[in-house]
C-alpha cells in the first residue's frame, strides 16, 4: 500500500524534524526566558553598575556582581595555568611518542575522568586538596588557610579540565598531515625539533580553541568548585583566601530567591551572562576547531 | 646529531611522558580515596533503607531513596532523549546526507550546545518550572535533564551513523524505499551499537549531574511513586550529608560517593565495551 507507507514517511520526517528544530532552537529560548526574568533588574540598575559593582547587599536590593565575576575568573585562571601545559605534553606524547600499549590503557582512563560525575571530584578535593592546603602549603608559604580557598577550587578544576582539553588537543594533532612530520625529519631535525617547528605550529589555531573550550568549561563548573572553594562574598589577590565563583551564587541560594524582592531577578541574570560568556567562547572556538578538523 | 639537541630531545620527550604518566596516576589517586574512604562506612543497610528520622544527625537508614531517585531521573530523561535524539541524528544522516555544509553546521550548533554548564539549565528548568506552574518534582527534574543530555545523545549516535558506507543509503533509496524506512531499516539497524553507547553516555551524565536537578528535582526522604512528587539524588544527597558537622553522617556521605563511583565506573566500561569495535576513535 503506497498511499499509508507515504503517510507514515509524512509523519515521521514531521518528528523528525521537529525533534531537529527543538534542539537546535533550545540556547534562544533558554537565553531569552532567562533575559525575561533578569529584566525587572536590568530596568533598575545600570548594565555597568550591575557587573563591576562590589556591594552585594540582597535585603537592599543592591546587586554587585563584580566579587563572583573576580571569582569565576580567579579560579578558572588558576585551573587554566595548571592545566593547559600537562595537557599540551601529554596530547604531544599521546599523538607523537607514546606506545600502542600505553595508548590502549590511556583511552579508558581519560573516558572516566571525563565522566566522573563533579560532586566525586568535590568529594575528593575536600578529602584531599583541602587538608592538603591547610595543612602544608599553606604553612610553607607562612600563611594560614582553612584550606577551603580560590586556590582549591583551582586545583579541582584543573583536574576536571584535563580529559575535556586532552581529548580535543588529541583531535587537533591528529589532523596534522603526517607527509609534513617526515619532510621535517628528513631533513634532519630531531623528533622533539619536528613536534615544535611543524606539529604544534601547524596545529596552533586548534591548540589556542582547545584551551579556550577549556576555560569555558571551568568557568561553568558549580559543584565541585561550590564544595571547596568557601563562599565568601568578597573580592581578594590572595590564592588561600575563600572566594565565591558565579554558578555557586547561584547554586548556593535558590533556596531563599522567592523570598527577597529581585533576587530572583539577581540570580536569573547571574545564569543568563554565565549563558552568554560560555556560549560565545563556544561559538568562536568551535568555529576554529571545525574550521581545521574538518575537510 | 648535537650534544644540546639530544639533550632538548630527551628532556621533552621525558617531560611530555611524565604528563601523560600522571593523568593515570590521578584516575587512581581519585578512585583509590573515593573507595578506601567509601568502603570503610558502607553497610548494607546504605543501599537497601530509605532515610529513617534522625538520619541528618547520624541516625538509622541509608540513602535508596537517592540511588532509586537518581536512577528514576536518569531513567525518564533518558527515554525523552531517545524520542527527540534518535530521529533528529538520523535526519542529519539521511536526509541531510548531500547537504554537507548544513550538515557541520548543525553538527557545530550541537557541540557549542554542549558546552553549556548544566547549572544554567537548572536556571533554565527553574524558570520553565514556574511559568508552567509546577512544584519541584520528579517530572521537573526528567525535563531539565533530558534537555541537558539530549545534544550528548545526538553527537555521539550521530559520529557513528557517520561512519557507515553511503553505498547501503544509497542502495536502500534506489530500491524505493522512503526516507523513513531507510533511516530506521537501515541505519538505525546498523548503527545500533552506537545507539546503545550514546544511551548509556547520556543515563550516566543524568545520573551524576546535581546542578541542573538542585533547582528542580527537589529532595525528600521518601521514595517517589509518582511524577509530581519531589526526588531525592544521589550527587545532591553526598552533597548535603557532606555538610553536616556530624562525623557519622560525612562518612555515610563518603560511603554515597563510592556508591555513585561505582555505578558511572559500571556504565562507563560497558559503553566502552559496546562501542569498541565501532567508534571513531581519536587514538589509532
Amino acid at each position: 500500500m503506497p498511499n499509508r507507507r507515504i503517510f507514515i514517511d509524512k509523519i515521521s520526517q514531521g518528528w523528525m524534524i521537529a525533534s531537529l528544530a527543538t534542539i537546535l532552537l533550545l540556547p534562544v529560548i533558554i537565553g531569552l526566558a532567562l533575559y525575561m526574568k533578569a529584566n525587572p533588574l536590568l530596568e533598575q540598575q545600570s548594565l555597568s553598575t550591575l557587573l563591576f559593582s562590589s556591594e552585594w547587599l540582597p535585603s537592599q536590593g543592591k546587586f554587585g556582581f563584580w566579587p563572583f565575576i573576580a571569582g569565576s575568573l580567579y579560579v578558572t585562571l588558576l585551573a587554566f595555568i595548571f592545566a593547559a601545559p600537562v595537557c599540551l605534553f601529554a596530547a604531544i606524547h599521546l599523538t607523537q611518542f607514546a606506545s600502542k600499549k600505553l595508548i590502549r590503557w590511556m583511552y579508558p582512563v581519560i573516558d572516566i575522568l571525563a565522566g566522573l560525575p563533579s560532586v566525586i571530584y568535590g568529594v575528593w578535593g575536600i578529602l584531599v586538596i583541602v587538608h592538603f592546603i591547610s595543612d602544608i602549603l599553606a604553612p610553607f608559604f607562612n600563611t594560614s588557610s582553612s584550606g577551603y580557598s580560590i586556590l582549591a577550587g583551582g586545583i579541582v578544576l584543573t583536574v576536571m579540565c584535563i580529559p575535556y582539553m586532552l581529548n580535543m588537543l588529541i583531535e587537533v594533532f591528529n589532523t596534522v598531515p603526517i607527509g609534513l612530520k617526515e619532510a621535517s625529519l628528513s631533513l634532519g631535525s630531531s623528533y622533539w625539533e619536528s613536534v615544535k617547528h611543524v606539529v604544534v605550529r601547524k596545529s596552533f589555531p586548534g591548540i589556542i580553541s582547545a584551551f579556550g573550550l577549556g576555560i569555558a568549561k571551568a568557568f561553568g563548573e558549580t559543584i565541585a568548585v561550590m564544595m571547596v572553594v568557601g563562599n565568601q562574598v568578597k573580592v581578594s589577590g590572595n590564592p588561600f583566601d575563600a572566594g565565591y565563583p558565579l554558578p555557586a551564587l547561584i547554586a548556593n541560594n535558590y533556596g531563599e530567591m522567592l523570598s527577597i524582592p529581585m533576587y530572583d531577578s539577581a540570580l536569573m541574570f547571574a545564569a543568563f551572562l554565565l549563558l552568554v560568556i560560555i556560549l560565545s567562547i563556544n561559538l568562536i572556538f568551535r568555529y576554529l576547531i571545525h574550521k581545521t578538523t574538518r575537510k | 646529531m648535537n650534544r644540546r639537541k639530544l639533550i632538548e630531545e630527551r628532556f621533552f620527550k621525558l617531560l611530555s611522558s611524565i604528563a601523560s604518566y600522571s593523568l593515570i596516576a590521578i584516575l587512581a589517586f581519585i578512585i583509590v580515596i573515593i573507595f578506601v574512604k567509601g568502603f570503610h562506612a558502607l553497610t548494607f543497610d546504605m543501599v537497601i533503607k530509605a532515610p529513617k528520622g534522625g538520619f541528618y544527625y547520624g541516625g538509622e537508614g541509608g540513602v535508596l531513596n537517592a540511588i532509586l531517585g537518581s536512577l528514576y531521573i536518569a531513567g525518564g530523561a533518558s527515554i525523552i532523549a531517545i524520542g527527540i535524539g534518535m530521529p533528529a541524528a538520523l535526519y542529519i544522516n539521511v536526509n541531510l546526507v548531500r547537504h554537507h555544509a548544513l550538515q557541520n553546521t548543525i553538527r557545530y550548533f550541537l557541540d557549542a550546545l554542549w558546552g553549556i554548564p548544566s547549572i544554567v539549565y537548572g536556571a533554565f528548568g527553574f524558570t520553565l518550572m514556574l511559568y508552567l506552574g509546577m512544584n519541584a518534582s520528579l517530572l521537573a527534574g526528567i525535563i531539565t535533564v533530558a534537555l541537558l543530555i539530549t545534544p550528548i545523545m545526538i553527537r555521539t549516535f550521530d559520529e557513528v551513523l557517520c561512519t557507515i558506507p553511503k553505498g547501503l543509503l544509497e542502495s536502500s533509496l534506489a530500491l524505493g524505499s522512503t526516507n523513513t524506512e531507510t533511516a530506521f531499516r537501515v541505519m538505525f539497524k546498523q548503527g545500533f551499537s552506537g545507539f546503545i553507547t550514546a544511551i548509556l553516555l547520556a543515563f550516566g551524565r543524568g545520573i551524576g549531574d546535581a546542578a541542573s536537578v538542585l533547582f528542580t528535582a527537589g529532595y525528600t526522604d521518601l521514595i517517589p511513586v509518582n511524577l509530581d512528587e519531589p526526588a531525592a539524588t544521589l550527587p545532591l544527597s553526598i552533597f548535603f550529608q557532606l555538610s553536616s558537622p556530624i562525623p557519622e553522617v560525612r562518612e555515610r556521605a563518603f560511603a554515597s560517593a563510592a556508591i555513585l563511583t561505582l555505578i558511572i565506573l559500571v556504565i562507563s566500561l560497558t559503553a566502552r565495551a559496546l562501542s569498541k569495535k565501532y567508534s571513531k576513535s581519536n587514538l589509532q
